[in-house]
């Protein structure tokens, strides 16, 4: 009646994947192991750092947390699926990437996946006619742990994409980022 | 950190999910969102020797919000139930409560029945299961019971449901007339897990006098209990109830543990200070309640 071994096929970035795994196969070591997406950077191991986030079904999800078996029939975006194709065999970022970039949003790095996952998911989801409150931001940020930055310029950072995404939209928009002063 | 061996299966229907169970006996357990179980068997804290995936069974995802009160199917998220208006219409604690559980990306695949049937005293739906005087549906293979919070749980991270037993829904009953609700905690970190917490529960009688006040705590005790508090506030009008002396009430009546967040002093201090605090904002809900 139970396995301990399956096929799986899941969407990852977009791209139909097959693997046979172990059942107790977290998905953060599928999408590692089996499918050499290592881009997504394994932390705590038991949900509390956020570092593994990434997209079940456009959902930040801790895929520490999730069994790989359990992705079988499902999407998955990795840090790896953020960008987008330009067409011209190079890649444009999602703002957030961008953003991060600007704003030196990261040092090591380790734990800037989940951190990118996160808010993209968040910033793609809102309304990005209106402009982003400090709220907003801290509840986007506030579950996943840095241990080099001390967030002010991750917070920064989604200031900067949410703002470049509602400069996208067309709306009129402040010459500096609300809140930016009093954080930076 | 990585899961110990296990069988596993992802049954369609409860029946199947019961059978898979009844046939894997002791070892088996019941896998929803896994945003408990997985950290438990990662550091091996458990190591089932079965896992019953639920996650494709259908018709568990949805809410029920009636006049007698809100049903949460056994795959409802908790952030489905935070952003369900026709819940916190009914009984609005939910989402209060709700909203204090882990951080977002947690929140969108743990369940609220989950982390009822997990049991832990530092969660908040076993409290509001508790001061809402709640109760779940637990499927077998011999038919449904209905079991009251008392019955369920039994200790720390426990409850009453051994073998072959699924829970399909949690059932918050419909806040009373003339009632009002608060909840508040004290955590780290937004997100984490409470040194502390309080959900209540206040009613007037028709001439805006205190006739209930109760309460229930997270992390303080073994298991979620009710506090009836109406001694220290009963038969007052509203607007000069002494929520302190609740407060004061509450912490003789508490006998919270100290560990390395906090010390047991300082958790009774806190039960005090946030009883008073909570109640006090039940009780303005309970007067606009109040016709
Ligand atoms: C970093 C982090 C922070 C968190 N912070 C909080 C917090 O502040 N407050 C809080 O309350 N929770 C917190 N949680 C836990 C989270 O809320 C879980 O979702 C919840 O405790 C369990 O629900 P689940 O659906 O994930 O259950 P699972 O992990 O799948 O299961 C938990 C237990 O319940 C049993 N079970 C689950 N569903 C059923 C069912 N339908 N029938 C029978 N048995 C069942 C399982 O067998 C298992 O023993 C946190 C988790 C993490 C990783
Ligand atoms: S590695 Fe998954 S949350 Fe830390
Ligand atoms: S940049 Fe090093 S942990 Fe965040």
């Amino acid at each position: 009646m139970t396995s301990t071994e399956r096929t799986i096929s899941v969407v990852v970035n977009g791209v139909p994947r097959e693997a046979t795994v172990p059942v107790r196969r977290l998905l953060s070591d599928v999408l590692r192991h089996d499918l050499g997406l290592t881009g997504t950077h394994v932390g705590c191991e038991h949900g509390v750092c956020g570092a593994c986030t990434v997209l079940l079904d456009g959902q930040p999800t801790r895929s520490c947390l999730v069994l790989g078996v359990q992705a079988d029939g499902h999407r998955v975006t990795t840090v790896e699926g953020l960008s987008r194709s330009d067409h011209q065999g190079g890649q444009v970022l999602h703002p957030v990437q961008e953003a991060f970039r600007e704003c030196h949003a990261l040092q090591c790095g380790f734990c800037t996946p989940g951190f990118l996952t996160t808010i993209a998911a968040g910033l793609d989801t809102r309304d990005a006619t209106q402009p982003i409150t400090d709220a907003e931001v801290d509840e986007l940020v506030g579950g996943n742990l840095c241990r080099c930055t001390g967030y002010a310029n991750i917070r920064k950072a989604c200031r900067h994409a949410a703002e470049a995404m509602r400069a996208a939209t067309g709306a009129e928009v402040a010459t500096s980022a609300p809140g930016e002063e009093a954080a930076t | 950190m990585k899961p110990a061996p296990f069988g596993y299966a992802d049954p369609t229907s409860v029946a199947e999910a019961l059978d898979v169970l009844a046939a894997e006996g002791d070892g088996a357990k019941v896998l929803a969102g896994g945003q408990s179980l997985i950290p438990l068997l990662s550091m091996r804290l458990a190591a089932p020797t079965a896992l019953v995936d639920i996650n494709r069974v259908a018709g568990l995802d949805r809410i029920s919000a009636s006049p007698d009160g809100v049903r949460v199917g056994a795959l409802v998220r908790h952030a489905h139930l935070l952003a369900s208006a026709e819940a916190a219409a009914v009984q609005p604690l939910l989402g209060r409560a709700t909203a204090n559980v882990a951080h977002p990306a947690i929140r969108n695949r743990g369940t609220t029945v989950g982390s009822i049937a997990h049991a832990d005293p530092s969660g908040e739906m076993t409290a509001v299961l508790a001061v809402t005087d709640g109760s779940v549906t637990v499927a077998r293979p011999d038919g449904s019971t209905t079991v009251g919070w008392r019955d369920l749980f039994v200790g720390p991270l426990e409850t009453s449901l051994h073998g072959a037993a699924v829970v399909v829904d949690a059932f918050f009953p419909a806040l009373a007339p003339r009632s009002g609700t608060a909840f508040a905690e004290i955590a780290r970190r937004k997100g984490d897990y409470a040194v502390c917490g309080a959900a209540v529960v206040v009613t007037l009688d028709e001439d805006r006098r205190v006739a209930a006040a109760r309460a229930a705590y997270l992390s303080v005790g073994a298991m979620p209990e009710v506090h009836d508090l109406t001694d220290a506030v009963g038969g007052k009008p509203v607007d000069s109830a002494d929520w302190t002396a609740a407060g004061e009430l509450a912490r003789t009546l508490v006998d919270p543990d100290g560990d390395l967040h906090a010390s047991a002093d300082y958790r009774r201090l806190l039960v005090g200070a946030l009883t008073a605090r909570t109640l006090a904002e039940a009780a303005a809900e309970a007067e606009r309640r109040t016709p």
